[in-house]
């Protein structure tokens, strides 16, 4: 992984300065386990300031001017501070030794947010295991990223002696804690974590949630098993192959090969079972799988080997039956690769908080979502989400719909109106009356429309399925007709001519290029930042000819990401001064603006003026300060330096004692290139846009995406999903690219549903594959490549089917003798796994280089 | 020509012995995490709280 150069906004940030480097890791950066080790050269880097810039010790991030300092280092505010003090109280100052600034920013809340985990009902369904002394709990804890991590985590118990052993698992970023029950509970442990800034996320599906740990340990036992019997079979066989007459019908000769049975036993009926299963289930859903053959080609190489050595009349082929199974197996496994701290099948479930504040007679008790009642009083504060369907009883309710619906603004919502749940509520706390159970709420009826509920087993049609069809087709007629031959001309070898034939088209080559090019591709995608949930993924998105784009969080950016300012840069006390101001008013870019100046203390504000159409003014502290558009706040001066793209977004300019101060870039920011991109896209496929927000900025969308895109407004979750299904049912392979709960219908009916997150940790809704949102310039790369290794995963077919070939005429004519099989088969398999993936790795570079 | 059937016992228990230790680690979970071991064992030679390690507060370096 390549070390980004930038100086914000990346999760890798390296400043250049003379005479001083330094690194940060941003909280929520987004490492995988693997780019870790290619890391620590860069982390050797030496922390320190660059000009007026200072690092946090703790966590990375710029200091104020005046930062929070302990012990001589500088920390961006008083969280991180106090998490140094703690390590160092507990002698743990180890954390800071290895990577630079590996800490996260504690988030800063009400201790209360944790009491519902003293209700027992959520302890009993977090804990793992429990007796009358200790108990021990699994937290996934997303801040998990480096070494240093693993270390402190790993050393708890030293800041309470409680916690017994605590053991991290850094891929699946996952903590297991063992504790004293007597002396500690769930709630102190993670209070403990949210103080030192790992606060584990603890969500309602993720309950009851048990990791599948024996199918894994499973597949490498399968494997375990064929490897020690295709070794030891070998080494039986060689003798055999190297005399020159056999070993004779000697004793010796009979031993080894009736010990290659024996041997080859397990292999059929423990290693090669799965290969049975699928293809009878195949068979029985009426579906010919490539599983077929192969399993006709396992079955009948032991059977006749079996033959030939109880019957004496031959050494066998249990050789290349144990190595067939090997070779499978490992490709099994090469596929499986998984993005394990990645979760796809996320559903509203996980997007809620576990519990909320309920209101009983005037006091606030945290109780879990699931047990609200309609008519319950409940409470719900700046940043929290509305858990259920509700009416507004006191407070201003300021509502951010963005991920549920896909309408940017802030909706406001004023007592005895309707809220509903999924909303974020942004300002003072509200207190609601439940109208509606979670489980009926609005927006949970999206998950139950028939629509959502895609059957098992109907999953769409792979490459491989298709050539299996064919192949087994071909497969059984070569063996008829060999039949037919032999029995005219030597019924009493057609038996044996016939089973040469079913080994030798056995389609193991063939069955292995599609795990290993799609694998390798699955593997290079991870590191350029898509994760998909399998190699079907990687297949189908070969197929795709209709892109569909969802536009709020998607083609822009997170509203708060989007606000720069332009000007001199303004002091922490001009910030005052402005977001004092913002907050007076109601128009939807104020509030923007003080959404993100929310930190500053705010002062009184006098002669307050809002003109519409214009902006507002009013005095601050003895200066006037004007927001508002150019003719409102720029006073008749020259040019505002405002660059060709900074026309794309939404200004607030700002005047301060009627002079222009500056302005605010801020709304809908589209990403990085994405005029390139859709022009890219849009050369091989249509492009559409759905969006839940209106038609406000329809003409700078319309002129960013280029003529030929068509471009939806309004559009409801379930307007999205029947628009994705209507374009599937005239035949097109779809794919989805969104990113709120609002495209999760879309996501998921789509052939691909690609869900573009900022942060991978936090929620995304369910989908085939996470898409980090740096990263969306390169669609159109990752879909060349995937038809690129589509290509060469068809080129393998035919390399292998040419084995075969090879095979079939060895075995048609009679002459496919043991030796001939051992070396044909791993011969074939080699060289198909390494022309597979290193066909996909090159397609990937070409397709870079396009 | 006997004495091969010995070694032939021989190498299997071997290799079986082998194969059960493998098997043993694959069920006790040694393949379940294969990031955290070798991020684990660079802080093996430092106990926690032996010495109160910190960097220097601003070890300039070029």
């Amino acid at each position: 992984m390549s070390v980004d150069r930038g100086r914000e906004g990346l999760p890798f940030g390296v400043a250049d300065a003379p005479g001083a480097i330094y690194v940060s890791i941003a909280p929520h950066s987004i490492v995988g386990a693997h780019d870790l080790v290619l890391h620590w050269p860069c982390m050797m880097a030496t922390l320190e300031h660059t000009g007026s810039r200072v690092a946090c010790f703790h966590c990375g991030l710029d200091c104020p001017e005046l930062p929070e300092t302990a012990d001589g280092h500088a920390f961006c505010c008083a969280g991180c501070q106090a998490v140094y003090l703690i390590l160092q109280d507990a002698r743990l100052g180890t954390y800071y030794s290895r990577d630079e600034s590996p800490g996260q920013r504690p988030t800063l809340g009400d201790k209360s947010r944790f009491a519902y985990l003293d209700s027992p009902e959520i302890v009993d369904s977090l804990l793992e295991y429990t007796d009358a002394l200790r108990r021990r709990i699994t937290l996934h804890i997303p801040a998990i990223h480096c070494a240093s991590c693993v270390w402190l985590l790993e050393n708890l118990h030293r800041l309470n002696p409680a916690i017994l052993r605590s053991v991290t698992n850094l891929s699946t970023r996952r903590v297991t804690i063992l504790y004293d029950r007597t002396q500690a509970s769930i709630r102190v442990i993670v209070e403990l974590l949210a103080r030192i800034g790992y606060e584990p996320d603890i969500r309602l599906d993720s309950l009851g949630e048990r990791t599948c740990r024996s199918t894994s340990w499973q597949l490498y036992a399968k494997i375990g098993v064929a490897g020690f019997a295709f070794a030891n079979v070998m080494l039986f066989s060689l003798p055999e192959y190297l005399s020159k007459h056999g070993l004779g019908e000697g004793g010796i000769s009979t031993t080894f090969r009736l010990a290659s049975l024996i041997l080859a036993l397990p292999v059929l009926l423990y290693s090669a079972q799965d290969y049975f299963r699928s293809a009878w289930a195949g068979l029985k859903a009426r579906r010919v799988n490539l599983d077929v053959p192969l399993a006709l080609g396992i079955g009948s190489l032991f059977l006749r080997s079996a033959y030939d050595v109880l019957s004496g009349s031959g050494p066998g082929y249990f050789d290349s039956f144990t190595g067939l199974v090997f070779f499978l197996l490992a490709g099994r496994v090469f596929q499986q690769k998984s993005f394990e701290w990645l979760s796809f099948d996320r559903d509203y479930r996980a997007y809620f908080p576990l519990s909320c504040l309920r209101r009983e007679r005037g006091c606030d008790l945290a109780v879990p979502i699931t047990r609200l009642k309609p008519g319950d009083r409940i409470v719900v504060r700046h940043q929290e989400l509305v858990p259920a369907d509700a009416i507004l009883i006191s407070g201003q309710g300021r509502i951010d719909y963005s991920f549920i619906t896909g309408e940017a603004d802030l909706q406001d919502v004023e007592s005895g109106v309707r809220v509903y749940a999924g909303g974020r509520q942004v300002g003072e706390a509200i207190e609601l009356e439940v109208l509606r159970e979670v489980s009926q709420s609005r927006l949970v009826s999206l998950w139950s429309s028939p629509a959502m509920v895609r059957e098992a087993g109907a999953a769409v049609p792979t490459v491989a399925d298709a050539a299996g069809r064919y192949f087994t087709l071909a497969v059984l007629l070569i063996a008829v007709a060999t039949a037919l031959f032999w029995y005219w001309a030597d019924p009493s070898r057609m038996i044996w001519i016939v089973t040469s034939v079913l080994i030798v088209a056995c389609p193991c080559a063939l069955a292995l290029s599609r795990p290993f090019a799609l694998g390798t591709l699955v593997r290079i995608w991870g590191r350029q930042r898509l994760y998909v949930r399998g190699i079907e993924i990687a297949d189908a998105m070969a197929r795709i000819d209709d892109v569909v784009f969802d536009k709020t969080g998607t083609l822009t950016q997170a509203p708060q990401a989007s606000v720069s300012f332009v000007g001199p840069a303004p002091s922490e006390y001009d910030k005052q001064l402005i977001g004092s101001l913002a907050r007076h008013s109601t128009h939807p870019l104020s509030r923007q603006l003080s959404a993100v100046l929310e930190s500053s203390r705010l002062l009184p504000v006098s002669e307050f003026k809002d003109v519409a159409g214009q902006g507002v003014s009013g005095v601050v502290d003895g200066h006037t300060v004007h927001l508002g558009n150019r003719d409102w706040a720029w006073f008749g001066e020259g040019d505002d330096g405002m660059s060709k793209s900074d026309r794309n977004s939404q200004v607030v300019y700002v005047g301060f004692d009627c002079r222009p101060r500056g302005f605010y870039l801020l709304g809908a920011v589209y990403r990085e290139r994405l005029e390139d991109t859709i022009s890219r896209l849009r050369r091989d496929y249509r492009v559409s846009v759905l969006t839940g927000d209106n038609a406000r900025d329809a003409e700078r969308l319309k002129a960013t995406l280029g003529e030929g895109v068509s471009i939806a407004y309004e559009q409801s979750p379930h307007n999205k999903l029947d628009h994705v299904a209507a374009l599937q049912t005239e035949g097109r392979n779809v794919m989805m690219v969104g990113d709120g709960l609002n495209d999760a219908g879309a996501l998921h009916v789509a052939t691909v549903g690609i869900a573009v997150t900022e942060d991978t940790s936090a929620f995304s809704p369910s989908s085939d594959g996470i898409l980090d949102a740096t990263r969306l310039p390169l669609l159109p790369q990752f879909l060349g490549t995937a038809r690129r290794v589509r290509r060469v995963v068809y080129a393998s077919f035919a390399v292998s089917l040419l084995y075969n070939v090879v095979g079939l005429s060895f075995a048609v004519t009679g002459h496919l003798s043991p030796l001939v099989s051992a070396i044909l088969m791993p011969v074939s398999s080699v060289s198909v796994v390494l022309f597979a993936s290193l066909g996909a790795r090159l397609a990937a570079r070409r397709e870079k280089s396009a | 020509m006997q004495v091969v059937v010995v070694l032939l016992i021989a190498s299997v228990v071997v290799a079986a012995g082998f194969l059960v230790a493998f098997l043993w680690s694959a069920r006790r979970g040694q393949y379940d995490d294969l990031d955290t071991p070798p991020v684990r064992m660079l802080y093996d030679d430092i106990k926690a709280g032996e010495k109160p390690v910190t960097p220097a507060p601003s070890p300039k370096s070029e």
